[in-house]
């Protein structure tokens, strides 16, 4: 018993049994993942396949009808306090960075530890101020977004959401939307991220990261996890021939 | 490969200037030429008369009807009958009163429009709950030493422009709300929001300004009063609130929804959500129809008529009638349209420089 409490306090996050539908439309089948705090994971796999509707179910951005989801030991249940609780101790950057526009960059970052954790202003900058310095923009922190190229927006969002001090990140498609040259510098800031321990989940076709950092990899299609392993076994020996369909169509072009 | 830095060119004369735009606009080809011609010359008879009548061979000068000799308009009768357009039937003694409000009204205006003067959330806020009182004090008296002025007395312009404002600012607040309603995920909500919008919107505001005038008392017990103007408020206020409601919710559904989704991931709360982050952003583009129905709004005080409030134009039809100056209703409604006319369009020109001033969102972006 204290033995299998010891190994779910080590959880990040649990996710049993997942069954979500669009409508009609089966999107995520049976999904089983454990992510151990401090893990790197890499989800990967062709457009459509769940992999970003499996994160988004995890901060309840979006609704699942079966199985569970247990956050840090708090399950997602349909509650308002508790999804807000684990909003909380979950960070999240998109695809389209979604800064709000009309605030600055320092307002962006400030504006969520100040309203839902009651961090006072003062600290709430200095810690924001902190961030965007391990993010490498602190001279921009009195511009808008607009005036901001693409790298350097993501790169506020991932400080944007650092400064909430979460427990797990998860990355949407992070560098889909960015120009070649900029991608550079965002996978630079998350690989610096995951050097440090943070628990990370990440939607990306980025394989060198995938390569560097993750501790596991996992390929999605059609809703359902196909495989997951760590990164040596995963690239050079795919189980499945769907995994070895995807490889090499993304590393052979 | 060597290459050398060319010098910048003025553009050729003939594409720049009014020269230029003239030849681009208005003379390029023959078909223009002669449209442009055909058009001028028609604009020039028939503008002609206008402005004689209006301007050349009007009479300006005098007290009565008397002293309008010429073919053209007669506006002595505006400048005599001014003061009753601009007060109503407002006591002579206490129109400065009036003249404060507004002008208060007009210094806060321009505070707030004139992009460099500081401190706008202290004065808007003023604005908004402590001049609201200031005016009421000043205009319907009894507080202070100020005489009481009934409100069946209020009149022309100024009636029109507190019949407008009070509509269209108490109307905002409700209007956000009933939009929220709108997009709300509880369906008892939603379907109140939905059913109230859509029963003001189908209803024309001169029913709605008769009922209640007429109707409402009814309702009421025996002996319990309530002040015409209060009631016409009221009334254009419930209307107004389900316009406004749609203006919201054309503001709210032009924000991304990714906008949503960042403000949910970071664990903010739904009132938090929407006054932080989503309301700022959906201000900014809901303002040319909330401009736009302002503008309404102040063309359909007029309606007031019905139910014996006399704005602007009402007051003007009074005074044509007046045995004194009967013949000269011409010049009353050309004066009312030129009001009306001044007031909206400096509304929609400001609205138009607002929209440009704060165009910084989301085109901007990658």
């Amino acid at each position: 018993m204290s033995e299998v409490q010891k190994q779910e306090d080590q959880l990040a996050i649990e996710i049993r049994d997942l069954n979500k539908w669009y409508g009609e439309f089966h999107v995520l089948k049976n999904i089983n993942l454990q992510v151990q705090k401090g893990e790197r994971i890499v989800i990967c796999g062709p457009s459509g396949s769940g992999k970003s509707t499996m994160i988004r179910c995890i901060n309840r951005l979006e609704e699942h009808q079966q199985g569970e989801i247990i956050v840090n030991g708090v399950p997602l249940v349909e509650d308002v306090k508790k999804i807000e609780a684990i909003r909380k101790d979950v960070g999240m950057v998109f695809q389209h960075f979604n800064l709000f526009p009309h605030l600055t960059v320092l307002e962006n970052c400030v504006l969520a530890p100040i309203w839902v954790k009651k961090v006072p202003r003062k600290e709430a900058e200095a810690t924001a101020m902190k961030y965007l310095e391990r993010v490498k923009i602190p001279e921009q922190a009195l511009k808008f977004p607009g005036q901001l190229s693409g790298g350097q927006q993501q790169r506020v969002a991932i400080a944007r959401s650092l400064c909430m001090n979460p427990d797990v990140m998860l990355f949407d498609e992070p560098t889909s939307a960015l120009d070649p040259e900029m991608i550079k510098e965002v996978l630079d800031v998350m690989i610096e991220l995951a050097q440090e321990g943070m628990t990370m989940l990440c939607v990306t076709h980025e394989m060198g990261f995938a390569k560097t950092v993750a501790d596991r990899v996992i390929f999605m299609d059609a809703g359902q996890i196909v495989e997951e392993n760590e990164p040596e076994t995963f690239f050079n020996h795919p189980e499945h021939e769907r995994t070895q369909l995807f490889l090499s169509q993304i590393l052979n072009h | 490969m060597k290459y050398d830095s060319q010098p910048t060119l003025p553009a050729p004369a003939s594409t720049i200037g009014a020269v230029g735009w003239m030849r681009k606009h208005l003379f390029n080809g023959p078909i223009n030429t002669i449209a442009t011609l055909v058009l001028g010359y028609f604009s020039i008879i028939f503008l002609w008369p206008v402005l004689d009548w209006s301007l050349l061979s009007a009479d300006w000068i005098g007290t009565t009807r008397n002293d309008c000799t010429s073919d053209g308009a007669c506006w002595v009768f505006i400048g005599q009958r001014l003061d009753q357009f601009l007060y109503g039937f407002y006591p002579e003694a206490e129109t400065w009163r009036l003249d404060t409000a507004f002008f208060i009204l007009a210094a806060l205006i321009a505070w707030l429009i004139i992009p460099s003067t500081p401190r706008k959330g202290w004065v808007a806020t003023f604005t908004l709950v402590i001049f609201p009182i200031i005016a009421f004090i000043l205009l319907s008296g009894g507080y202070f030493g100020l005489e009481t002025v009934e409100t069946h007395k209020w009149g022309g312009l100024s009636l029109t422009l507190v019949l407008a404002v009070v509509g269209i600012v108490a109307a905002l607040p409700f209007g956000v709300l009933l939009a929220l309603g709108r997009q709300s995920d509880m369906p008892i909500v939603r379907s109140l929001s939905v059913v109230y919008i859509e029963i003001w919107r189908g209803v024309p505001l001169i029913t709605v300004l008769f009922m209640a005038s007429v109707m409402l008392p009814l309702f009421f017990p025996e002996g319990m009063t309530f002040d015409k103007l209060l009631r016409a408020l009221i009334g254009i206020t419930l209307f107004q609130s389900a316009y406004m409601a749609e203006v919201v919710r054309g503001g709210l559904q032009a924000i991304p929804k990714g906008q949503y989704e960042a403000a949910d991931a970071l664990g903010l709360g739904y009132w938090q959500k929407m006054i932080m982050i989503i309301l700022p952003q959906a201000l900014k583009l809901m303002i040319p129809g909330i401009v736009n129905t302002f503008i309404a709004l102040f063309k359909d005080t007029s309606l007031v008529l019905i139910i014996g409030l006399f704005d602007l134009l009402a007051i003007m039809q009074a005074s044509a009638n007046d045995p004194n100056w009967i013949g000269f209703s011409t010049e009353g409604y050309v004066f009312v349209a030129l009001v009306f006319w001044v007031f909206c369009f400096g509304m929609s020109r400001y609205s138009m420089h607002l929209e440009k001033r704060l165009h910084t969102g989301h085109s901007n972006r990658a």
